[in-house]
């Protein structure tokens, strides 16, 4: 059974088709991969589905439900939460307020219950403390709370989005290339902790250029290239399959 | 563990708030009336500080509903003898909904474009009141004439006594501060400063962005609004020129020259743009210069403002092992 459905979608930018009929499913609990070469839209892609961008044409359904179209924080608060290629983090705020923002879809105390500071509020604030830091304890940041976001290493930069994506509760999580910028030793601890949040019943997919990190982690992988979609299935087939070895190291016409 | 710094600036609180307590006993009429002015800058300041300083949005436009408050006070209070203290709320509530109409349609929009509007913003409020519209402004004569506040029976003349009008001010900046103080440390205040952060990232944690950012145009232009009403009643008499756009460019520069997000950078702006100029009346013309001078300087060498905000504190510590739960 499906959790997200993506269905001929299509995307343009002034004459350039970034996303061209793309269409996938991505069964619940699974780690799913986009992989491509660079500018194959897989991000635009990404961008569709959280409701970055709004898609030309092609739905989408996410839990047997229809999200083409809506508003990205009403496709969070549905449960699809997402990282950054370039790592969003509010920099200037403490590593716990950047999971906290993750929370708060999930959290309801408005305006007037916060200035009156009704019982009901501040056990619901309690509460997203500690998800929040049982959450920085899940991605291994639980002793750098108090840190300004904007000091961590790169590494842990992209752990910290991680932990913020899944501090409200998804059933999908969007990773777009979250080993981008790290070091071996982190890729292969990524992969542990991609298995930990499957293991939480969380489906994952991800976009990623380490091919040794899709290929042991990912169960299921969609090649894009220039917007198309040309090849789909399990790893072990996709590695062989010839239009993807074309697309990643060029045609025999292109090696001179 | 209370490190030094925590000591002196908490120091530095008590003796504000003591001098503040005690200033009538000892100061006279004119510079209580200043400290009045103060007062009702430092909560201005601090309405403006909820859209410009944890939002982020550049609102140089906040005297449109500070006017509104004090024209719905003064028309209602004229008109129904309504006293003043009740108009309150609904002097509010008028600058709330003008907010909700006015800021929907530009809540989209960045800095200095959300600027522009904004400015034609007050200035539109002020013609429209000079222009007398729908003929209960009173034109660019104003209204002349409105009660002054009464508690309990007892009526507190902001011109004739401006000590008692002092502590009514006291009291609604010390109430605006507390209320202040908890909605920043609360998830709504959070949500502004995500959204001051980054916007994008904030709306993909899930946080409605546009929501929000209207949210914090109406609530400060309800304070703005309920501020109005403090000010007609204390002057008795209001007119467009009082709500022009350059209300509006001294509450903005309270605010960034202050510590933009910070309530005692907020204060100690409104002390400076406000309190300051009245001690060197002696020199006159150079005034306005040396105003100008530091305002260069502040931003060159502090643009993040005289006391920027603190980072809040969570109570980490205080959470039982069982509550640290996924």
């Amino acid at each position: 059974m499906s959790l997200l459905s993506v269905n001929a979608i299509t995307k343009t930018f002034g004459g350039l088709k970034a996303v061209d009929d793309v269409s996938f499913q991505v069964p619940k609990s699974s780690i799913f991969g986009l992989i491509g070469p660079n500018g194959a839209g897989k991000t635009t892609v990404f961008n569709l589905i959280t409701g970055n961008y709004k898609v030309d044409c092609g739905s989408i359904r996410f839990n047997s439900e229809d999200i083409t179209g809506k508003i990205t924080h009403k496709i969070v608060e549905k449960g699809i939460a997402r990282t950054f290629q370039t790592i969003r983090l509010f920099g200037k705020m403490s590593v716990l307020e950047n999971v906290l923002a993750g929370r708060h879809c999930r959290i309801r105390s408005g305006p007037v219950s916060a200035m009156l500071r009704l019982p009901k509020q501040r056990a619901e604030e309690r509460r997203a403390l500690g998800k929040s830091m049982a959450e920085l304890e899940f991605v291994g940041l639980g002793h750098e709370f108090a840190n300004i976001a904007g000091n961590l290493s790169y590494g842990n930069q992209r752990l910290l989005e991680i932990a913020r994506a899944l501090a409200s509760d998804p059933r999908l999580i969007v990773l777009d290339e979250p080993a981008g910028g790290m070091n071996e030793q982190e890729t292969a601890a990524l992969v542990d902790l991609i298995f930990k949040i499957q293991g939480r019943g969380i489906t994952v997919l991800l976009i990623e250029h380490d091919m040794s990190l899709v290929m042991k982690a990912c169960q299921h992988l969609v090649v894009l290239e220039y917007g198309k979609k040309i090849a789909e299935g399990a790893p072990d087939a996709i590695k062989e399959n010839p239009q993807v070895i074309e697309a990643y190291l060029g045609s025999d016409d292109d090696v001179f | 563990m209370i490190d030094k710094k925590t000591k002196f600036r908490r120091l530095v609180y008590a003796a504000f708030v003591l001098f503040w307590m005690t200033a009538p006993l000892y100061l006279n009429k004119y510079f209580i009336d200043v400290l009045n002015n103060v007062a009702l800058y430092a909560v201005l300041g601090l309405s403006l500080n909820i859209i410009l300083g944890y939002g982020g949005m550049f609102h140089m436009g906040h005297a449109a509903f500070y006017a509104i408050g004090a024209y719905t006070t003064a028309i209602i209070n004229i008109q129904f003898g309504v006293p003043v203290l009740l108009i309150m709320p609904l002097a509010g509530m008028m600058a709330g909904l003008f907010a909700l109409v006015v800021a929907r349609p530009i809540i989209h929009l960045r800095g200095d474009y959300l600027l522009i509007v904004t400015i034609g913003l007050v200035e539109i409020v002020r013609i429209a009141l000079i222009n007398n519209v729908f003929g209960i402004t009173g034109g660019a004569n104003g209204i002349f004439g409105i009660s002054s506040p009464s508690i309990f029976g007892y009526t507190i003349n902001g011109i004739v006594h401006p000590h008692h009008y002092y502590y009514l001010l006291t009291a609604f900046l010390g109430i605006t501060i507390v209320l202040f103080f908890l909605l920043e440390h609360s998830r709504f205040g959070r949500a502004l400063r995500y959204l001051c952060s980054d916007e994008i990232a904030a709306e993909g944690s899930g946080i409605n962005t546009a929501g929000y950012k209207l949210a914090a145009f109406v609530i400060g232009a309800f304070w703005a609004g309920m501020t109005g009403t403090l000010y007609a009643a204390k002057i008795t008499f209001i007119s467009p020129e009082s709500f022009s756009f350059w209300e509006s460019v001294v509450m903005f520069m309270i605010v960034i020259l202050g510590g933009s997000g910070s309530i005692p950078g907020v204060i100690l702006g409104a002390i400076l743009i406000i309190g300051l100029p009245e001690l060197f009346q002696g020199l006159q013309q150079y005034r306005l210069f040396i105003f100008g001078i530091a305002l260069v300087i502040m931003m060159i060498f502090r643009p993040q403002g005289i006391i920027p905000p603190k980072p809040p504190k969570y109570p980490v510590n205080r959470l039982d092992k069982s509550e640290v739960v996924l």
